[in-house]
């Protein structure tokens, strides 16, 4: 197979992301524009009318950094799901128009996957076991056996969304997580909130109101409610997280996502590697939070595979599991 | 005292074979210091666990379910010396048996689920890495986020633990397995199995994404 070009679109929350990837795995271009709420968190239909917006300058602006036209591009890959409906669907129809007039190859991709698979690219981790934690997303993953299998997550609302909802209540700036991260430090009473482990998996919600209970109570100041939110909630991932390294003996630790770029989450991930003999994997955090080279990237990894997905199979699936697919290319 | 050896180190505690306690081979489970987490709230989670873990595992060896014999607790080193089981871990010989004895192993596991559930007993973490077969007795071990409840919604969350288990690590013989202990488990749970079965369905359904009818 000569060297090819991919086109990946990602809209699958509040990012719209275009990246441009070769298939020997060098990122031409990663644009992204970030659609940001007026007031309260996100608004399917709102982000995925920014995205139908700014697709197209989206795109522009990642063509002109590799100087390339729309002609020069082989494949387009696009994120099919898990994600908001109206912002996929944005993506999804952009991907079809160009797929069907260029008359080039359409792959539909799983975001959580495309986490994965850049997470690998970037870092070189080979065969990591993987904490994805993000505002929707809070999972632990390894491969085993052509799939790449979830030992661990939420039983609720992600850990991101946990800190953005308490941050927004809370009055603090956009985004919460950086927010929330900053004023931690100013913290150091540990306030006792849930801790909720359940088997090798974790829940936020209880953590979420708790944290929101002791805040309009005012008994707290809000940088120790901000420390203490952190310290328990990071915590019940260390601990699935180190359950599952313990289990697989995964020789490798990779940490992505967006809220992978918090400093004290990023200390428990390098303990627990230690503790466990593996190597920690933090990845840059242009391709952690969601972009379109990771899409890119795995369309990449499917096409090398024979892997394309028809027009009519295209729809998007919102509530797509990272391990309901096939992950042909690691067998 | 010279001759403690680590022989696993899981991800919550030393499991430290001592071949002379007394005059007895014994296994202290040590819960370490996590570095990552704050001090106190380690202090509290290690302290409550093996003080909770020392409970349920006499307690359920009192009912006749196979559990390491106590000798000693120790809640502000946070370890419980126990009785050395002889055996293999299930986990490790799942793939390498024969269906039927797969059957027999995977009934008998729900048979002893499902009594425990019955003595108001949450396992936690029933995972085939927590059962030695020892001779012909499979021996549960690990009750560390173990609990006192009868609680439906906690014995759901125990069921549906074990089926995760099954799809996640055993999945090449997940439906023999799993229809082995779910026999076992409606065989000791009488009539109340069919509501945990049903919880348990229900919970992994709240798992993000699964496919609802």
């Amino acid at each position: 197979m000569s060297p090819f070009l991919c086109l990946g679109i990602e809209s699958t929350a509040d990012n719209l992301g275009i990246g441009i990837v070769s298939s020997e795995g060098i990122v031409l271009a990663n644009e992204v524009k970030v659609h940001i709420p007026e007031e309260g968190g996100i608004h399917p239909r709102e982000a995925a009318r920014h995205h139908s917006e700014n697709i197209g300058e989206v795109m522009n602006r990642a063509l002109n950094k590799t100087k390339l036209g729309i002609d020069d591009i082989d494949i387009i890959a696009f994120s099919q799901g898990p994600g908001l409906g109206p912002c996929l669907r944005t993506g999804a129809t952009a991907a079809r128009a160009i797929s069907s007039y260029l008359k080039k190859p359409l792959i539909g991709v799983n975001h959580c996957v495309g986490h994965i698979e850049i997470g690998r690219l970037t870092t070189g981790a080979k065969d990591p076991l993987t904490l994805y934690v993000s505002g929707g997303n809070s999972i632990v993953s390894g491969y085993e056996s052509g799939k790449y299998r979830v030992f661990g997550e939420t039983l609720d609302i992600a850990i991101g969304n946990c800190l953005d909802t308490f941050a927004r209540a809370a009055g603090l700036e956009y985004p919460g997580g950086p927010a929330i991260e900053k004023l931690a430090l100013k913290g150091s009473k540990l306030i006792p909130l849930p801790y909720v482990v359940k088997g090798m998996d974790m829940s936020f919600s209880g953590l979420l109101t708790a944290v929101y209970n002791e805040f309009k109570s005012g008994k707290y100041e809000l940088a120790d409610l901000c420390y203490s939110l952190q310290e328990t909630g990071y915590s019940a991932l260390g601990e699935v997280t180190e359950r599952a390294l313990a289990h697989t003996k995964k020789p490798e630790l990779l940490l992505t996502g967006g809220v992978g770029a918090n400093k004290r989450l990023r200390d428990i991930i390098k303990c627990i590697a230690e503790e466990q003999g593996a190597q920690p994997f933090y990845v840059p955090i242009n391709f952690a939070t969601d972009n379109g080279a990771m899409i890119a990237w795995t369309g990449i990894l499917a096409y090398k595979e024979g892997i394309t997905t028809p027009i009519e199979y295209s729809y998007v699936n919102p509530k797509w599991r990272l391990d309901e697919v096939n992950i042909p290319w690691r067998i | 005292m010279a001759d403690l050896k680590i022989i696993a180190k899981g991800a919550e505690a030393d499991i430290i074979l001592d071949p002379n306690w007394n005059g007895k081979k014994a296994i202290i489970k040590r819960r370490n210091q996590k570095k990552y987490r704050h001090p106190m709230l380690d202090e509290n989670i290690r302290r409550i666990r093996t003080i909770h873990e020392a409970e349920i595992i006499h307690r359920a060896k009192e009912s006749g379910i196979p559990t390491p014999l106590i000798y000693l607790v120790n809640p502000t080193k946070a370890e419980i010396i126990m009785e050395y089981i002889e055996g293999t871990k299930i986990r490790d010989i799942v793939m390498t048996n024969n269906d039927e004895e797969n059957t027999r192993i995977f009934y008998q596991i729900g048979i002893q689920a499902g009594k425990l559930h019955k003595l108001k007993i949450i396992h936690g973490d029933l995972t085939t890495s927590n059962m030695i077969k020892s001779g012909n007795r499979i021996v549960f071990i690990d009750f560390g986020l173990g609990e006192i409840s009868e609680e439906v919604e906690k014995r759901g969350v125990d069921v549906n633990l074990m089926k995760k288990m099954l799809t996640s690590t055993h999945y090449l013989k997940q439906d023999i397995l799993l229809s082995a202990f779910l026999k076992g488990y409606v065989a000791s749970m009488d009539e109340e199995a069919k509501e945990v079965l049903d919880r348990a369905e229900e919970i992994s359904k709240r798992g993000r994404y699964i496919e609802k009818e």
